[in-house]
């Protein structure tokens, strides 16, 4: 009761400071003194950095009071500054939810030409401030744990599914948990040592680590309907969480379909799917209504299409996420990548970032 | 356009499009760190002397504290309105993708919101540049500022109406918003502006509550003094807007155009217009600053989305191109460009038959000439 007084009481003093900082919000004078000290949005300063295979970093962040958790599988929008530009990437926490201090940490791998992941790789040091969203996503398991459960992972797709274990295991659960991860080889496992020991302690955990490029893995190669076989024999009782490179997840896809127990799968995707120009589809004119340009149908999306002609649409994760890109779409048929689905209605909104034309169409940007 | 300007051909029209669409594109791949870092230590200064305006002024009644407070808080609200809002809400920042400095979310310490702002000086003013019955900016609905506006006697206060305008800048940049020329013409209909006065209103209610309540009442029983000093440096921040903007487009000199001759333009005869529409001021660099570097209005109509720090940069060069073309530069010190635009306030004020040389009568087609005027 005191505590709920309390809050009502700050706030009403936040209000009155916002009234008197008008028009700018309170953040923009807080943040000149330090960039942790914002009331309003939600930052997380970096407290530790660590290297743990050669290409990847990961970073304990301690998020400011405006954080409010997130749920195992989740992801973060994280903000960084390069060259003046601030760019968004998603992050999903490998950490428990149940953390007890309430940091988290963040494993980012470095892609060869990728620009954030890069960045942090090479400049994320203690202090460094970032610029966080509240997690989201529903790639989450039930509240009313699964008797068994089976994780997959390849590559930087560990993150979200380290989680899932770590949660798990700090709630004491007592059902199987299957953890499978692909790598190349042993020297590319993020969190190799924390898994090892995850499995010592836990006798329901178990790990299995499978290398695509060498042998001495407990499985070797690509995933298959063998691997599925010898992780986990009853996979068409209870959910697969997957999550890895589009190779693996296409892969699994595939062998859950052919098994008939694709809504067995619970996926996230960290990359966009590959587009294949589609020449069939690739004919006709695009239009951008509201800047009155025309342009021949190239086949890519209509976001890349509109830059390509000059035109400066909104855009966020360019993946089909956060809808920032959506527009209408007045006239035509568009293909959303991610499924081959078909838009044929006009003045339909559309995320223009997944979305190709097919044949002739108009666009309000 | 009077008869003494070049004509271009069409094809150096192309190739002044070309140079200047050149220069753009170096200076767009050129933004980056450095650009970011200037707006933010403009900020932080704007920001300091805010809170130290802000801070003085808590002992308002001590004549040296109301003094500095008052200059302080001065010198915040002009470089929050000019050098930090008028530039962010043209969007020359929105490259960095930071919200705070966003075009679409930013707002300035002024009563006249960004929204409605936005509409009337970023599209209307910056397309239709000095082009008479199109560019509400002339003479902003209230004033003669052109001799292609028709005279009638309600122009005889010309001089009377710039003073209010000037002392009241920033509520006639609110109310600009409205078009109530427009409105009673009939061109826009009451109910059209809804949403304008709606922004009006909340926006107007803030600034007030804040200026003329809210601080106030934190120094108790010095609320008057705190008062008055906060009604001077909004003030003071009018004058100095009001001169500067009158500065940009109407000195002598200063082209204007009408909607014949601007029809179907191509990328060059725009920049042409924009060129020869502007005019500029010199001086120091501090003072380019707290023009928020629309003394470089030349520089800014060209390129109205480019961060205007480059715009002193440039003017070198945008100077070379004007001459390689044959065109003028408008430029000159504060006093000059100033009296010069005031010598046409009285003028304009007296039908044209007054002054013994009538400089283009009857060759334009001002259709919208009554427009302008609000009886
Ligand atoms: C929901 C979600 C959660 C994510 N969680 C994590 C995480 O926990 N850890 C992590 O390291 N990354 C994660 N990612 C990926 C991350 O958001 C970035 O896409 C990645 O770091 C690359 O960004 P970049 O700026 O370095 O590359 P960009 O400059 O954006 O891209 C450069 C090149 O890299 C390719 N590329 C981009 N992402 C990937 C990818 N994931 N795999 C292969 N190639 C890619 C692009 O196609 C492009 O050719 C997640 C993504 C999503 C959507
Ligand atoms: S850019 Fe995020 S949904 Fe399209």
């Amino acid at each position: 009761m005191t505590a709920q007084l309390e809050r009502k009481r700050r706030f009403r003093g936040l209000h009155l400071l916002e009234a008197l900082a008008t028009p700018h919000s309170i953040d923009r004078y807080l943040e000149l003194l330090h960039p942790m000290l914002v009331l309003r949005e939600i930052r997380g300063e970096v407290t530790s950095v660590h290297r743990t295979t050669r290409d990847s970093v990961t970073l304990t962040i301690r998020p400011n009071r405006r954080w409010r958790g997130f749920t195992a599988g989740q992801h973060v929008r994280v903000g960084v500054e390069i060259n003046g530009v601030r760019h968004t990437r998603y992050y999903s926490p490998a950490t428990s939810e149940r953390s007890r201090d309430g940091r988290f940490e963040l494993t980012v791998k470095a892609h060869d030409s990728g620009r954030v992941s890069r960045w942090l790789h090479a400049n994320a040091r203690r202090g460094l401030v970032l610029h966080l969203s509240p997690a989201e996503g529903e790639f989450t398991l039930p509240t009313t744990r699964p008797d068994r459960v089976l994780l997959v992972s390849g590559g930087s797709g560990i993150t979200p599914v380290m989680s899932m274990l770590r949660t798990l295991t700090d709630e004491g659960h007592h059902g199987e948990i299957v953890f499978l991860h692909y790598a190349y080889t042993e020297a590319d496992v993020p969190y190799l040592n924390a898994l090892r020991e995850l499995a010592a302690r836990h006798d329901n955990v178990r790990l299995l680590l499978a290398y695509t490029d060498v042998e001495g893995g407990d499985l070797h190669g690509f995933f298959t309907e063998e691997h599925l076989r010898a992780a986990a024999p009853w996979f068409a009782e209870t959910d697969t969480y997957l999550c890895g490179p589009p190779g693996l997840m296409a892969g699994a896809r595939q062998v859950f379909d052919r098994l008939g127990v694709a809504h067995r799968l619970r996926t996230e995707d960290f990359a966009p799917p590959p587009i294949t120009v589609d020449a069939e589809d690739a004919t006709g004119e695009v239009t951008f209504g509201r800047s009155a340009t025309t342009a021949p149908n190239s086949g890519r999306t209509l976001l890349e299409q509109a830059e390509a002609a000059g035109l400066k649409p909104e855009f966020g994760c360019r993946m089909g996420i956060c809808f920032t890109c959506t527009s209408v779409k007045t006239s035509g048929c568009t293909r959303d990548v991610r499924n081959g689905e078909l838009s044929t209605d006009p003045e339909e909104e559309i995320q223009i970032c997944v979305s190709v034309p097919v044949g002739d169409v108009a666009i309000d940007i | 356009m009077t008869t003494k300007t070049p004509r271009l051909t069409p094809q150096q029209f192309e190739e002044l499009g070309k140079d200047l669409d050149a220069l753009r594109q170096r200076l767009l791949d050129d933004l980056g760190e450095e650009d970011r870092k200037y707006i933010y230590d403009v900020v932080k200064v704007q920001r300091a002397l805010e809170v130290a305006g802000r801070g003085l002024l808590m002992a308002s009644s001590f004549p040296p504290a109301w003094i500095a407070g008052t200059a302080a808080l001065s010198l915040s609200k002009i470089i929050d309105n000019m050098e930090i809002g008028h530039n962010v809400m043209h969007g020359q920042y929105d490259w960095m993708r930071d919200p705070a400095m966003n075009s679409k979310m930013f707002e300035w310490d002024n009563v006249a919101p960004g929204e409605n702002w936005k509409h009337s000086h970023n599209y209307i003013h910056h397309t239709y540049t000095n082009i008479l019955g199109k560019d509400r900016d002339i003479g902003y609905g209230v004033l003669r500022m052109d001799e292609g506006q028709r005279w009638n006697p309600y122009y005889l206060g010309n001089p009377a109406y710039a003073f209010a305008l000037m002392v009241f800048f920033e509520w006639g940049v609110m109310l600009h918003d409205l078009e109530v020329d427009n409105l009673r013409t009939g061109r826009k209909k009451w109910s059209e502006t809804a949403g304008v006065r709606r922004r009006m209103w909340h926006k107007g209610l803030k600034q007030v509550l804040k200026d003329y309540v809210l601080f106030p009442a934190l120094t108790g029983p010095q609320f008057v003094a705190t008062a008055t000093a906060n009604a001077t440096a909004n003030l003071v921040r009018n004058i100095w807007a009001f001169s500067i903007i009158f500065c940009g487009h109407f000195p002598t000199g200063v082209e204007s155009f009408t909607e014949d001759e601007t029809k179907d333009e191509t990328r060059g005869e725009w920049y042409f217009r924009q060129m020869l529409g502007s005019a500029n001021i010199s001086g120091s660099p501090l003072f380019h600053i707290m023009t928020g570097n629309l003394s470089h209005q030349i520089e800014h109509h060209l390129f109205p989305d480019i961060p205007a720090r480059r715009y002193p940069q440039i003017a070198g060069e945008v100077r070379a191109i004007c001459e390689k073309y044959g065109l003028p530069y408008n430029t000159g010190g504060l006093t000059k460009q100033l009296s010069s635009v005031a010598a046409k306030i009285v003028k304009l004020a007296l039908p044209d038959r007054f002054w013994r040389k009538p400089s283009n009568p009857g060759t334009r087609n001002v259709k919208e000439g009554r427009a302008l005027r609000v009886a």
